[in-house]
């Protein structure tokens, strides 16, 4: 065959003190897909921002089909055939999928954009790799899979021969990921050559010809998928044999918080319908179920930010009116939200700030802000929590999406808090930092924080919680413990299978 | 009531709306590129101030009245860069740099006029924009007097408008005007350059709010003072999150707040000495509020308006 579409030629890139990526060389053969894998923080976003032209390189080249590109120019990257699907979707929400996918695909200076021919194209493109939109939608009504499906038509519709994907999986349901994957083997097959990152072990070994690990910046390992294995990528990764703890045995506490046909209604529409769960100290409640089924509403009632319009909620044997945020926080509840750049962080200010957000009447003094004291209670949660990557008076924003994560982490389990929710706490974490999330989980359920864990990924649930809850259109089915759940029986559970066995029980 | 009627059938009246408008069209649509961008520009008091200096002093010094126009905009175009560079390259605060750039463009075109044209009793005047008769239009019954008695700077105005409105819905890029101003980064990412973009809409918008400034001086009235813009510039920004950020709503929005201030006027000397004056100088600005609150609501505020953007950051 002909030589490789891509080469990464000895690429260096400092960020002030931080080697983000240091003499990686890696090259991409036609139809070929690889896996880059890495802990947190190892540099593989930097990398490919790198070959996008996002960041100049402090050293190193890149070529694409025998040509050198010029470094940070997105532009001559496009041209050369190289789209970027981003770990946080470059989109515009109030722009509709067609002017998504058209911006800066025509001539500045043409008179009249050609709407009918891109459109066209589009819907070419997306019946030839099976990428289904509805070009006239607006993007920001979209679910996030088929916004994601927009990123990818982007980077198609620019007629790329190479297309990277940066953590793909990280927000997708398993049912879109795995439909993602066969559409990006179809592509390989059709001549593309991909390279995407990922945590998730299973995927990577599904799908990818070639894995290339990085950690701290370096290359360290390149396997043949034939050559290798779940266990050794885990090890190759972190540096180290990593294992997932599993919760050992106890007995609950009393009960600290109690729904009784909780319902709750937000723009005319019954998004919780009339459940029932009860959550005991010591203990962990797993949530189960597909995405988008009222997982988001149950987070933001017991996070103050949406009202039950029916049914009570008992916190701490008290019959609570509606919940506030500022209670929740008053009240002790932690919340590690689902969505982390919108309700987890503030990028634009330092980590020490907002690790205190929450706190600030602990950390003022006479009024003002304790400086001094809220950066050594953040120097405390990067120490504790290992979150790589910056000092406490460092800006969120620059932290990697994993470290970000385990900032957030920590600032609501440094102090273990009485009632805990934590919505997908290990969404875009690496292997190592999933471990290190649900030790930290499984310690403040010894400390008597009472948890409620809503996740998507069936083994961690199984992995942490005590009893299990399956979430189906705003239903909760009744809860299962853990002894008794296996694979197929949660996954009754969540395509609802609980309401007809009620409809027989009652015939 | 019958006073009302009669106020609302003067052609006098609607030839003022029109009038009145020019102005506020033309401050509206340079604001609202400006901010489709991304980039609030609180600089368009002064720059309209500025324009309306500049260009009159043009014309008080041999230009035509068109060259007048012409240096208005170059004007504001100056100070367009100016706010550019302050927002876009060195990213600070839109607010600040805008408001400095008010403060330091009326302040500049005072010291500018004071310096070139001698102190005298009565302010110094030039011959303004006559009003031109489109096709015979003008002696239409009522319509001709209301509609067609206007100087060429108002039909430019609307005429912008329009243009406007197509350019940012219909031209590449207008497209890459409006991904700036919803998300940089994803603008960056279709290889755009968002600083480019961002430079260009400010700098033009500015340049369409000195012209507006001009029209002051070179149409409306005929001599320049330095109080003149009375807070038109302020009108603007109101009226483009009036507008939902769309210039077609933009004109009417404009045309709108322009019916209010020529019938209070009217109204004003109807109602002489039964309601202090006062009372109906505030009317359009209570009116605008009432309206704006209605439209504001619905709006889709430029997601990425006010957020300076840094390469290679994220
Ligand atoms: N623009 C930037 N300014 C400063 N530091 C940065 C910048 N971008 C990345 N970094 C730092 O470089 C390192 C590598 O980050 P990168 O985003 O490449 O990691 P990653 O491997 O993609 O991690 P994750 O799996 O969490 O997404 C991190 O320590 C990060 O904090
Ligand atoms: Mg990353």
């Amino acid at each position: 065959m002909t030589g490789p579409v891509l080469e990464l030629d000895r690429i260096s890139k400092q960020f002030g003190d931080n080697l983000a990526n240091h003499d990686i060389s890696l090259n991409l053969a036609k139809g070929e897909i690889v896996a880059l894998l890495g802990e947190n923080g190892a540099g593989k976003t930097t990398l490919m921002s790198i070959l996008f032209g996002h960041y100049m390189p402090d050293s190193g080249k890149v070529t694409v089909m025998g040509r050198e590109l010029p470094p940070g120019k997105p532009r001559a990257a496009i041209r050369a055939g190289v789209g970027m699907v981003h770990q946080h979707f470059s989109l515009a929400p109030n722009l509709t999928v067609l002017e998504n996918v058209m911006t800066g695909t025509e001539s500045l200076w043409l008179p009249a954009s050609n709407a009918a021919a891109g459109r066209k194209k589009l819907l070419e493109i997306s019946e030839r790799f099976g990428l289904k939109v509805d070009p006239d939608a607006r993007l920001g009504d979209l679910s996030v899979g088929e916004q994601q499906r927009v990123e990818i038509l982007k980077a198609l519709y620019n007629d790329a021969r190479i297309l990277v994907l940066d953590e793909p999986t990280a927000v997708l349901t398993r049912i879109e990921a795995d439909k993602l994957f066969s559409t990006l083997k179809d592509m390989a097959r059709q001549g593309l050559s991909l390279i995407f990152i990922s945590h998730k072990l299973d995927e990577v070994m599904a799908t990818a010809d070639r894995i290339v690990v990085l950690r701290g910046g370096k290359l360290v390992a390149e396997r043949k998928r034939e050559e290798t294995s779940k266990a050794e990528l885990a090890e190759l990764m972190v540096g180290r044999a990593v294992k997932r703890p599993v919760r050992d045995a106890s007995t609950p506490g009393e009960v600290v918080l109690e729904a009784i046909g909780v319902t709750v209604r937000t723009g005319g529409v019954d998004r919780l319908k009339s459940v029932d769960f009860r959550l005991r100290a010591g203990e962990v409640l797993g949530i189960i179920g597909v995405s988008g089924n009222g997982q988001a509403t149950l987070a933001q009632l017991l996070s103050g930010t949406a009202q039950r319009s029916a049914g009570s909620l008992v916190l701490f044997g008290e019959e609570t009116a509606d919940l506030t945020v500022a209670d929740a926080v008053t009240s002790g509840i932690g919340r590690i939200p689902e969505d982390r750049n919108r309700e987890g962080v503030i990028g634009e200010m330092t980590i020490w700030e907002n690790a205190i957000l929450e706190r600030l009447s602990r950390f003022s003094r006479l009024g003002l802000v304790d400086r001094k004291a809220g950066v050594a209670f953040a120097a405390r949660i990067i120490q504790a929590f290992d979150v790589r990557g910056g000092s406490p008076t460092s800006r969120v924003r620059l932290l990697s999406g994993g470290n970000m994560q385990k900032l957030i982490l920590g600032r609501n389990l440094i102090e273990p808090p009485r009632i805990l929710l934590a919505a997908q706490p290990a969404r875009g974490l690496d292997e190592g930092a999933v471990a290190a999330v649900h030790q930290r989980i499984l310690e403040a359920r010894r400390a008597g924080t009472a948890i409620l864990l809503i996740s998507e990924d069936l083994d961690e649930v199984m992995a942490l919680a005590d009893r299990i809850q399956a979430i189906v259109g705003g239903r909760l089915s009744p809860s299962l413990d853990a002894e008794d759940a296996d694979a197929r029986s949660l996954g009754l559970m969540m395509a609802g299978e609980w309401e007809e066995r009620e409809v027989v029980d009652a015939v | 009531m019958n006073a009302l009627i009669d106020i609302l059938a003067s052609a006098g009246l609607w030839a003022a709306v029109l009038r009145i408008a020019t102005p506020l069209i033309l401050g509206t649509l340079g604001a609202l590129l400006s901010e489709r961008s991304g980039v609030l520009n609180l600089g368009i008091e002064g720059i309209m101030t500025f324009g309306a200096m500049i260009g009159w002093l043009a014309v008080y010094n041999g230009a035509d009245l068109w060259t007048g126009l012409l240096i208005a905009a170059l004007g504001g175009a100056v100070f367009g860069f100016l706010h550019s560079v302050l927002t876009v390259t060195l990213g600070l605060s839109q607010h600040v740099s805008g408001l400095g750039v008010t403060l330091f463009a009326s302040s500049f075109a005072y010291y500018v006029f004071r310096l070139m044209v001698p102190v005298t009793g009565t302010p110094p005047t030039i011959e303004p924009f006559k009003p031109i008769d489109i096709l015979g239009l003008s002696s239409l019954p009522f319509l001709g007097p209301a509609f067609f008695t206007q100087t060429a700077p108002t039909y430019v105005a609307i005429v912008l408008a329009v243009v406007l409105a197509y350019l940012i819905s219909r031209t590449p890029i207008g497209l890459a005007i409006r991904m700036t101003g919803e998300n940089p980064h994803a603008a960056e990412a279709q290889g755009i350059n968002p600083m480019a973009i961002r430079y260009g809409a400010v700098i033009a918008g500015s340049a369409l709010m000195g012209v507006g400034g001009a029209f002051l001086t070179l149409s409306a009235f005929n001599s320049f003072f330095p109080t003149m813009v009375q807070g038109r510039g302020w009108i603007c920004i109101a009226l483009v999150v009036f507008a939902s950020w769309r210039p077609e709503r933009a004109l009417f929005g404009a045309l709108l707040f322009a019916f209010f201030d020529a019938f209070q006027l009217r109204l004003q000397t109807v109602l002489s000495g039964v309601v202090p004056y006062q009372i109906f100088l505030m009317i359009p600005y209570l009116l605008s509020i009432a309206a704006l609150a209605a439209m504001a609501r619905r709006a889709r505020v430029p997601q990425a308006l006010m957020q300076p953007y840094r390469r290679g950051e994220r």
